[in-house]
């Protein structure tokens, strides 16, 4: 019988999955390899970085013990503009968390390989981006020991969080997105951390590793059931990291201020957080790869895709940017016409246009294999991007509210020492708990490449 | 190190033992610490200089509410009565009772006796006495039996009308302002404190919040209470 449509060659599938893992590894080799990074002392780059997360650490104590004890107004908030640098961080923060959602779940049900070797890392980078970026709407009230009454229980003074407000949305989506990235994060260590059980020396490591692998032995049964749970899981992740920064978007969109209420927000928010995400994977994946060298398993193709992804999403970005102009203008609004006046050319224009380079222009670099191809070319444009991203948060939060309906109410945003201290300090805090993480817990995902260096094995 | 059966059984009781620890810890947090639960006020009562019974001058010789609290009809505060007060009989009956050192003191030298505040209500709060005694709520219904009481507590429920609902939160105040009618009596049974509500409360209390013109609709809006 004549099929309708050309079957694919055989062959192509190894040839893909072959640049994946380079060099003639066994299974025992790739997985001695993977586990010498937590067994073995790590590279001398590792102590500066701890030690500069360290005290980025303590410069974030420092900074939010300092909010909590004096208030916000240490901050260089002002009347027109009441959100400034926590909610500009909360915002990026919870955007870099994204990629290793993305990475690790809508990659999965995509059923693409190349995620295998750089989930672990990416969604250790969710879980502290987020973590990081938990911290500032807690700081940014002004009463923050009643935090929780935006918690919905049932209370002796018959109130209820107001469920129309997108910043107790923000809430529910927050903590479901860190929940569900630390379960996912955990389930997919489990295998990993029995392997690092079976092979400690250390009886007290031994033990550890023992007790958080939950006695997990191998069984087909129960590869069969994480199998199930982590696609399920996947199904579930996917949605919901669409949401939460759709969630987060609606902050702003759900308000009247022009330059806010916009309908393209949630998706562009989305875009725009795959692609800070994805910048601050290539950032952190670069360093790593080079000091444990880690060529073989994170090769050229896995850069080379990241840099595609980072491509797409920017340009996603891009579209929205046109379009937030075009809207402006054709709406005939002389609110929105101001606007885009205020960007173009109002105080923080300089501000503007270095946004406008690195999420534009810098990006088109990106279409050449040529760059996607270079290791130090990819680390500097996804530098290049995490601050164009940063500087794009700052257009959304400052430049729409520093002059808006009423001229009587323009006002200019000056960041003070403790808003860059909290900002530094979530930074610091974030590289110190990844440092850590590393240290312990193995930073590719051991199980999956054993199972990747297995098909790749089955079709040769 | 333990084996097989019995560690199994260590971790696990370990694991649900962490579980429903941190969930009876969100569970007390949340449904007691943070909503007043714990709160030791209600029930226990206040000391005062003068040791005041009201169970002796309001049970027993039956003194009105409004000899002493003279502008709870007027007024948003009920107030305390001045030593003046105390000295229209205090001149004449028990004039050497060691109890009473204090009041003769304070009408030798014209120094207020110190009272304590049994019910406090935060200065957000703001709270009129008047308004509620126009309409008929009596004064049991939210401060108890107090001709009951030898030193005045709070009564920790005292119209038994939810038992989560804690005196003087806003809860308590909620639930009445919501449905006045389980609560309204005739506005000449307001000082009565052996007042008890009649069979027919939902029907009478119906009534009486037509004929007193009580608006149900605003009664819950935060600018009521909280100016």
């Amino acid at each position: 019988m004549e099929l309708p449509f050309k079957p694919r060659p055989a062959s192509s599938a190894p040839d893909t999955q072959e640049v994946l893992i380079e060099g003639e590894h066994t299974y025992t080799s790739l997985a001695d390899k993977l586990a010498a990074i937590v067994e073995n002392k790590p590279p001398p780059q590792w102590y500066p970085v701890v030690w500069i997360g360290f005290l980025g650490s303590l410069l974030l104590l420092t900074a939010a013990v300092v909010t909590l004890w004096k208030g916000v107004g240490i901050w260089g908030l002002n009347q027109p503009v009441a959100w400034g640098f926590a909610i500009m961080h909360f915002v990026w923060w919870i955007g870099i968390g994204h990629a290793g959602t993305l990475i690790s779940a809508i990659l999965v049900l995509a059923r693409q390989d190349w995620r295998d070797s750089l989930n672990r890392i990416t969604e250790t980078m969710t879980l502290f981006a987020v973590l990081a970026a938990g911290l500032f709407p807690i700081l940014h009230l002004g009463r923050p020991e009643n935090f929780y009454w935006i918690i919905p229980y049932p209370n002796n003074l018959g109130l209820w969080p107001q469920f129309k407000s997108p910043l107790t949305w923000d809430v529910l989506a927050v903590m479901t997105y860190l929940t569900v990235s630390t379960l996912f994060l955990y389930l997919g260590l489990i295998p990993d951390l029995a392997l690092l059980r079976e092979r400690a020396r250390n009886p007290v490591l031994r033990f550890v590793y023992g007790a958080l692998s939950l006695g997990w032995t191998g069984s087909a049964v129960h590869w069969h059931r994480y199998r199930a749970a982590y696609v399920l899981l996947a199904g579930l992740a996917t949605p919901l990291v669409i949401s939460v920064h759709s969630v987060v978007s609606l902050d702003f969109a759900y308000s009247l201020i022009p330059g806010w209420h916009l309908t393209l927000f949630p998706p562009f928010f989305a875009s725009g957080a795959i692609y800070s995400g994805f910048a601050m994977a290539l950032t952190l994946v670069i360093p790593l790869r080079a000091w444990y060298k880690l060529e073989d398993v994170i090769t050229p193709t896995h850069l080379e895709w990241m840099a595609r992804i980072l491509l797409a999403a920017g340009l996603g970005v891009t579209y929205v940017y046109v379009f937030e102009f075009f809207t402006g203008w054709y709406s005939g609004e002389p609110y929105e016409l101001g606007l885009i006046k205020n960007r173009v050319s109002g105080p923080y224009a300089p501000y503007f246009w270095a946004e406008m380079t690195a999420n534009v222009a810098v990006l088109q670099l990106l279409w050449f294999p040529r760059i996607r191809k270079s290791v130090w070319a990819l680390f500097v444009i996804s530098i290049i991007a995490n601050v164009g991203m940063w500087l794009d948060r700052f257009d959304i939060v400052v430049m729409s509210l520093n002059r808006d309906f009423l001229p009587s109410s323009w006002q200019l945003y000056f960041p003070t020492f403790w808003d860059w201290a909290l900002y530094i300090g979530t930074l610091g805090f974030y590289l110190f708990g990844l440092a850590l993480f590393v240290r312990f817990f193995p930073p590719i995902a051991i199980a999956e490449l054993l199972h990747l260096l297995h098909k790749k094995k089955r079709h040769h | 190190m333990l084996k097989g059966r019995r560690r199994n059984a260590i971790v696990k009781a370990l694991f649900y033992g962490a579980v429903s620890a941190f969930a009876a810890l969100l569970l007390v947090i949340f449904s007691g610490a943070a909503v007043g639960r714990f709160d030791p006020r209600p029930g226990n009562p206040v000391p005062q200089p003068v040791p005041f019974s009201h169970k002796l001058h309001a049970g027993e010789l039956g003194l009105d509410c409004r000899y002493c609290h003279a502008a709870v009809e007027q007024a948003a505060y009920a107030g305390i009565p001045p030593t003046e007060t105390c000295m229209t009989c205090h001149t004449q009956i028990k004039t050497d009772s060691p109890l009473l050192e204090p009041v003769r003191q304070s009408w030798a030298t014209g120094e207020p006796i110190r009272w304590n505040r049994v019910v406090q209500v935060p200065d957000f709060v703001y709270f009129n006495h008047s308004i509620h005694v126009q309409k008929g709520v009596g004064c049991a219904t939210c401060h108890g039996p107090v001709q009951e009481m030898d030193v005045v507590y709070m009564d920790p429920q005292p119209v038994r009308m939810d038992p989560n609902a804690q005196p003087f939160q806003m809860l308590f105040c909620l639930n009445c302002h919501r449905a006045p009618e389980r609560f309204i009596r005739p506005k000449e049974e307001v000082f009565n404190m052996s007042y008890r509500p009649p069979e027919n409360q939902l029907e009478l209390g119906t009534r009486l919040v037509e004929a007193y013109g009580i608006r149900k609709e605003g009664l819950t809006s935060c600018s009521v209470c909280h100016r």
